[in-house]
């Protein structure tokens, strides 16, 4: 694991994309599901180094954040995680060196001192702010080596003379080809072609193939239609339809002191009495005389879906209305229950 | 020996225009519609004849990879192809010429493939670094929905979107549901398995993810028959496969080649031969940077397929081949792979994360022979610590370098401590002596 940091000092307060860059960022949010967005990050992260002189900093990182509504966090781990975005300034040609063994084998390391004599340490940014280098990891040009990239491109098959010569022309402003730096087409053999040099691959005499070999003798059945999908099973009963207004259940108007202890029902503290009383409710007999509809109103009102069903206030409420008792209003009145007293809060 | 006329990558050096038309008149997009006429077990059996293993490094035979898709698509469970091109391996650098100079070809395989695992939509998961590649491919599938040869009512008969995506140099992201994690916009670490990605892949969907020239081979080898393809290699190791050679070879190159040719032929053909003559090889990594290293009098008559060199305890990997002469330091070769995987661990499990750094910092000392002698068991057995206990295969790959190295050149190692004890011992002694 490579341990990345932030600059935060370097990266200012603020970062906005370039009004050019938006059809890219259009192009890259088209190839994924509307509901995938996120899928874009690296390529977002990307355009955004572009157009911050080649490196990303934390506005920039938030700024794609916010547009892929991403929680900025994850873009950061993002964003330290990929050795490609680098997190701190470099010059306006990045030199990275690729030293894995390939390379190194065919003596990357007398580049790496190339680099270090003509631009200076690793990641240090040269005065006129126009060249920096690092080392890298395999670039997949192993057979190309030693090579680096440069910016965007790749210069294969280097010496320390030509890598020089190369360094020498970027200081001067003067335009250096991307590719091979030998005689050599690709990564073909040096000095010419061991293969692939017969005519006949070339001018379309590959496709006298008139049919294709292997063929069933009987046309193939055709693909059956998708079939719908299982009906899921969820933990979550869907969301129910807010209850409407004429729900709420009826408010009598009673003289002070006739009212109900509600205390005495099991889930009713003086926090729900208080609020139950506001609502117009004091008697056992009108939480009795709830319909289902208002219950759905009550504990949409209330917030606490399906409390009053799962703690059954209704035959709570209708016992003590007529007159009976419950094992919970008994131990009310014995005064056992300490949030069913005036004084206690719930 | 592998004639012109077989080789299925003809513009593996980018001596031709790789455009649709220039394509076109080198085979690629010839009888498309056909194929995917045939329907899926018809390609999928067709591509299990051919005998093609998987080139990405594992092997695993391809046609029956695709056969593990669900048979039937179930609605709002899009089936997906994703193809990975974020070649990483060192020494590997074979689907890069695929992709800027015959992109038409992989193209046309993603279409293919997804007709036989009843997919629709494809994404290729490009390394960030390939920005030249991913332009050259870009411009290709442009080409290709203009033509109308593939998208939505396209003239092959299978609506089909192919999307381009990358990365931005992560290793790890080679791995199939690291890739997978990757492409869903977040660090790219491995998934456990199961589920498998043909059940949940990308998106939670079902996917296959494979290589990028296993794909590219799959229309060629539909059009001119399975037994064409089979007829090179020996049995259980068929087909024509891209070697990469670098290293101390005199003409490093990018071939094309019959499978099982023996290592001496590979070079002596297309590289030129050993730098300073055969005498002078001393090992050879045939699979890229992962795959533990055989010494010169083993691999110089060894045929480069799957079995041969697994039993000489490597593997074909990528058809990587890393060649090193008596000049190397292999110690020091060793070492360096063992910091690109310290680099490149994602940090997930701890064996690896923790042994990969390890193992570096050992392998650093014994370079030098500032190790004891019992250290060379020592980090023999921490490899061996690491190796399967990880989530993915990044901590096997980190570990087999190493015990290839220990396995063919303890010797090596322990004259090199040795001698980095052996001065101070003489001086101790000269100045005793002295007195």
């Amino acid at each position: 694991m490579a341990l990345r940091r932030f600059d935060i000092e370097a990266g200012g307060d603020s970062f906005s994309f370039k009004p050019e860059t938006e059809p890219t960022i259009a192009f890259w949010l088209a190839k994924y599901p509307e509901d995938k967005k996120r899928s874009a990050v690296i390529p977002l992260l990307w355009l955004a180094q572009k157009d911050n002189a080649g490196w990303l900093s934390e506005p920039a990182m938030r700024e794609v954040a916010d547009r892929l509504e991403m929680p900025y966090i994850r873009v950061y781990e993002v964003a330290t995680f990929y050795t490609m975005f680098r997190l701190q300034p470099v010059g306006k040609f990045h030199v990275q060196l690729c030293g894995t063994t390939p390379c190194m084998l065919r003596r990357a390391n007398d580049l790496k001192e190339v680099c270090q004599s003509k631009i200076g340490n690793k990641m240090h940014v040269t005065d006129d702010g126009r060249l920096s280098w690092e080392e890298v990891e395999c670039l997949g040009a192993c057979v190309n080596a030693p090579m680096v990239q440069i910016n965007d491109y790749y210069y294969e098959d280097l010496t320390p003379e030509s890598l020089g010569e190369i360094l020498s022309k970027i200081e001067n402003g003067v335009e250096v080809q991307p590719g091979t730096y030998v005689d050599r087409l690709n990564s073909a053999p040096e000095g010419g072609l061991t293969s692939l040099t017969e005519a006949g691959l070339f001018d379309g005499s590959r496709n006298e193939i008139a049919v294709l070999p292997n063929l069933p003798d009987a046309a193939p059945e055709p693909e059956p239609a998708p079939v719908a999908a299982a009906p899921k099973t969820t933990l979550i009963e869907a969301a129910k339809p807010k209850p409407k207004a004429d729900d709420k259940p009826d408010v009598i108007e009673i003289a002070a002191g006739e009212e109900d202890d509600l205390k005495r029902i099991k889930g009713i503290g003086p926090v729900n009495e208080k609020a139950l009383n506001e609502l117009g409710v004091y008697k056992f007999r009108q939480i009795a005389a709830w319909t289902p509809a208002n219950v759905d109103w009550v504990e949409d009102f209330m917030s606490f879906p399906g409390r009053i069903e799962r703690e059954d206030w209704i035959a709570q409420a209708k016992q003590l209305a007529a007159g009976e008792e419950t094992e919970f209003s008994k131990r009310v009145d014995a005064g056992e229950v300490e949030s069913s007293k005036d004084e206690g809060d719930e | 020996m592998l004639e012109d006329k077989d080789r299925i990558f003809t513009n593996l050096y980018g001596e031709h225009d790789p455009g649709l038309e220039a394509a076109k008149k080198r085979g690629a997009w010839h009888l498309t519609r056909e194929m995917l006429a045939q329907g899926p077990d018809w390609i999928c059996t067709q591509i299990k004849e051919s005998g093609l293993r998987g080139r990405g490094g594992a092997g695993f035979p391809t046609g029956l990879k695709w056969t593990f898709m669900p048979k039937q698509v179930t609605e709002g469970r899009p089936h997906y192809l994703v193809v990975n091109a974020d070649e990483s391996e060192p020494g590997t650098c074979k689907d890069r010429e695929i992709m800027r100079h015959d992109p038409h070809l992989l193209i046309e395989g993603c279409m293919v493939a997804s007709r036989a695992m009843r997919a629709h939509k494809c994404y290729v998961y490009l390394r960030g670094e390939y920005i030249a590649e991913r332009e050259a491919l870009e411009k290709a599938v442009k080409e290709a929905y203009e033509a109308k040869l593939i998208g939505e009512n396209n003239v092959n008969g299978w609506d089909f979107d192919i999307y381009v995506h990358h990365g931005a140099g992560a290793y790890i992201c080679g791995e199939e549901t690291a890739l997978l994690e990757s492409l869903e916009g977040k660090k790219g670490q491995p998934r456990l398995k199961p589920p498998f990605p043909a059940n949940a892949g990308l998106y939670g969907m079902p996917t296959t993810v494979n290589n990028v020239e296993s794909i590219a081979v799959a229309p060629t080898i539909l059009r001119r028959g399975a037994q064409w393809f089979a007829g090179f290699g020996r049995p259980n190791n068929t087909g024509t496969k891209l070697f990469c050679v670098s290293g101390h070879v005199n003409k490093p190159c990018n071939v094309e080649e019959e499978m099982s040719l023996t290592f001496r032929e590979l070079i002596d053909t297309h590289c030129g031969g050993i730098r300073g003559g055969w005498d002078n090889l001393k090992a050879v990594i045939p699979g890229g940077s992962s795959v533990p290293m055989v010494p010169a009098e083993q691999i110089i008559d060894a045929y480069m397929d799957f079995d041969t060199l697994r039993d000489l305890k490597s593997g074909l990997g990528t058809a990587a081949v890393i060649v090193m002469d008596k000049s190397t330091d292999v110690i020091a070769a060793i070492a360096r792979i063992g910091y690109f995987y310290k680099h490149e661990s994602c940090g997930q499990c701890t064996p690896c994360r923790e042994g990969t750094g390890w193992m570096w910092r050992v392998l650093e000392q014994m370079a030098k022979g500032e190790a004891e002698h019992g250290d060379i068991d020592k980090l023999l057995d921490v490899s061996k610590q690491v190796e399967g206990h990880t989530i993915c295969a990044l901590g096997d790959a980190a570990a087999w370098p190493v015990q290839g190295l220990i396995r063919h050149f303890r010797h090596e190692i322990e004259d090199r401590i040795t001698q980095y004890r052996t001065p101070r011992a003489l001086v101790q002694g000269h100045t005793v002596a002295a007195e």
